[in-house]
């Protein structure tokens, strides 16, 4: 049976608006997506019968927010394939990095090094550059390849005994190349080291198994897979996190305080300091419950569908150059390009006014747009609600911004 | 609606690329660098004695509005010092509604950006590059 991409579709009441007389076609799902009537009805289902704060009351609304969030770490824990005792619950994915750059990062030795690449976020550079200041490990940078991918032929040279952790995205935001982990992983283990995967751009597109995949930490945010905003995922096995001291104080987190010592509680529940968002924590498991139900062999076929009409649409327009692979193989629906003589916010202006979203400028990762001495990119990036008629009028919109803008 | 942003008189300047390129031995040069879009101006002057540009040349890796306005700041700027320039750019700020009353030409072709606040940095850019390089 083929993908039904209106039945998504119309699970996300913000698609069918009109916004000055033009239908949404939103193709900025990478910087966040759009959230399902399965999502918004779990958060309201929280603030209208549940809402309360989380483990400490004995109240029935504490109760049933306590279940609430308590399942919706198992709902995670279901989407990641891994223990839900292993799941904490952050401020989004860059706290979750900013805790294992703060928590990991002090077991780590001066002059220890960190292994990330050269198309990497600055979620995932600016932490480590502070633990760097803090505690005088030393950052190494895996170069990328000119089709946008990191360049893992360049690994081994790159990997040294005092190496303890490589950190990469999972899936390029800018490029949407997928690493291959198994490399990645094999590579690391020859030195001793950590793998932590950024899958901020990964997880908006479907179901993992972390434990097939070998790695040890994995991060990603709610907002950008269906979710609400104002929390992400931290992943982590469980003797790492065991080994791992707080990032934050606060209440939820401890064993027990005097002021002579506290000790803590163990994970998650000791990276959870204070109030948790328990509200889009709750929407983040209705998400991840959303994603497991979706048919992802259909999805997965027909982004593929709409980034080939993309790439072939591109290409007939004068000057368009699309920056990253250029197939279909090992990569997900996030594509870069350039308009010679348009800048990219220009063009991203443009498309506006012809109802469709997309995000243009250097996508929070400089040091590649440095590489490769580009201004910026304009990025589309693709959910399984997607259809042609959104990449159609988001083509039409470049073809104009073509014709009039240079 | 962005396509009225993109009027003739904006594409126009910003095709004049009027004052575009490099001083061969500039009195001062500044850059300024916009962090959330990544745009970038560097403004290379020459000036008299008295503090008053005798050449003005700008370099703008950024979007059509900046090209622009430092395309209509670079035809203007000759004569005047930093009091002249920060006159000028109260026109700037007029025409995308930052400042009351009407803006004077060249300014005058931004008032479509009033309607897009997130654009606005983006035609201020190049005058707080050329407030550096005079300052």
């Amino acid at each position: 049976m083929s993908f039904d991409v209106a039945a998504v579709r119309g699970q996300f009441p913000i698609l069918s608006q009109i916004i000055d007389g033009r239908p949404i076609h939103y193709l900025d799902n990478g910087a966040s997506a759009q959230t399902p009537n399965a999502v918004l009805d779990a958060v309201r289902a929280y603030e209208t019968t549940g809402r309360a704060n989380v483990l400490r009351g004995v109240h029935r609304l504490a109760e049933r927010a306590t279940d609430a969030y308590e399942n919706a770490r198992v709902e995670v824990a279901n989407f990641l394939g891994a223990p839900p005792m292993e799941i904490v619950f952050t401020g989004g994915c860059t706290a979750a990095i900013n805790l294992v750059a703060y928590s990991y990062g002090s077991l780590l030795k001066p002059g220890d090094r960190i292994l990330l690449s050269e198309l990497e976020h600055h979620s995932n550079i600016v932490p480590w550059q502070l633990l760097r200041s803090r505690a005088g490990i030393e950052i190494d940078m895996i170069p990328v390849t000119v089709d946008g991918r990191i360049d893992l032929e360049k690994l081994p040279r790159l990997l040294t005994a005092r190496t303890k952790l490589i950190s990469l995205a999972h899936v390029s935001n800018v490029t949407g190349a997928v690493v291959d982990v198994g490399a990645v992983v094999a590579a690391a283990k020859s030195v001793g080291a950590k793998v932590m995967l950024d899958g901020a751009q990964r997880a908006p597109h479907g179901p993992l198994d972390l434990p097939s995949l070998g790695v040890d930490f994995y991060v990603f945010a709610g907002h950008k897979a269906y979710g609400p905003n104002g929390v992400g995922v931290l992943w982590a096995k469980a003797e790492l996190l065991d080994a791992m001291p707080p990032f934050m104080g606060g209440g939820s987190m401890i064993g027990r305080v005097t002021f002579a010592e506290t000790t803590w509680a163990p994970p998650p529940r000791r990276f959870e300091a204070g109030t948790p968002p328990i509200g889009p924590a709750i929407g983040l498991g209705a998400a991840c419950k959303w994603m497991r139900a979706l048919d992802w062999t259909g999805a997965h076929a027909h982004e593929m569908t709409m980034v080939q009409h993309l790439m072939d649409g591109l290409q007939k327009i004068d000057g368009a150059r699309i920056f990253g692979p250029a197939g279909l193989q090992n990569r997900y629906p996030v594509v870069s390009f350039m308009l010679d003589g348009v800048h990219p916010h220009d063009v991203a202006q443009t498309l506006d006014s012809f109802g469709v979203a997309v995000r243009a400028g250097h996508h929070c990762a400089q040091p590649l747009m440095d590489r490769f001495d580009l201004d910026g990119t304009t990025r589309v990036s693709m959910a399984p609600y997607n259809n042609g008629g959104d990449i159609d009028a988001l083509l039409t919109g470049v073809r104009h911004a073509a014709r009039t803008l240079r | 609606m962005s396509d009225q942003l993109y009027q003739d008189k904006i594409v126009a300047l910003a095709k004049a690329k009027t004052g575009a390129g490099k001083l061969a031995a500039p009195t001062k040069s500044a850059r300024r660098d916009n962090p959330l879009c990544g745009d970038r101006v560097t403004i290379d002057v020459r000036l008299d004695g008295q503090g008053r540009i005798e050449e003005i040349a700008h370099q703008v890796r950024g979007c059509l509005l900046c090209q622009a306005s430092a395309s209509a700041l670079a035809s203007v700027a000759v004569g005047r010092d930093l009091a002249g320039i920060t006159s000028v750019r109260h026109d700037a700020e007029r025409a995308i509604g930052r400042e009351q009353g009407e803006a004077a030409e060249p300014f005058s072709a931004f008032a479509p950006v009033a309607a897009h606040k997130a654009r606005q940095e983006c035609v201020l850019l190049p005058f707080e590059a050329l407030k550096d390089a005079l300052s």
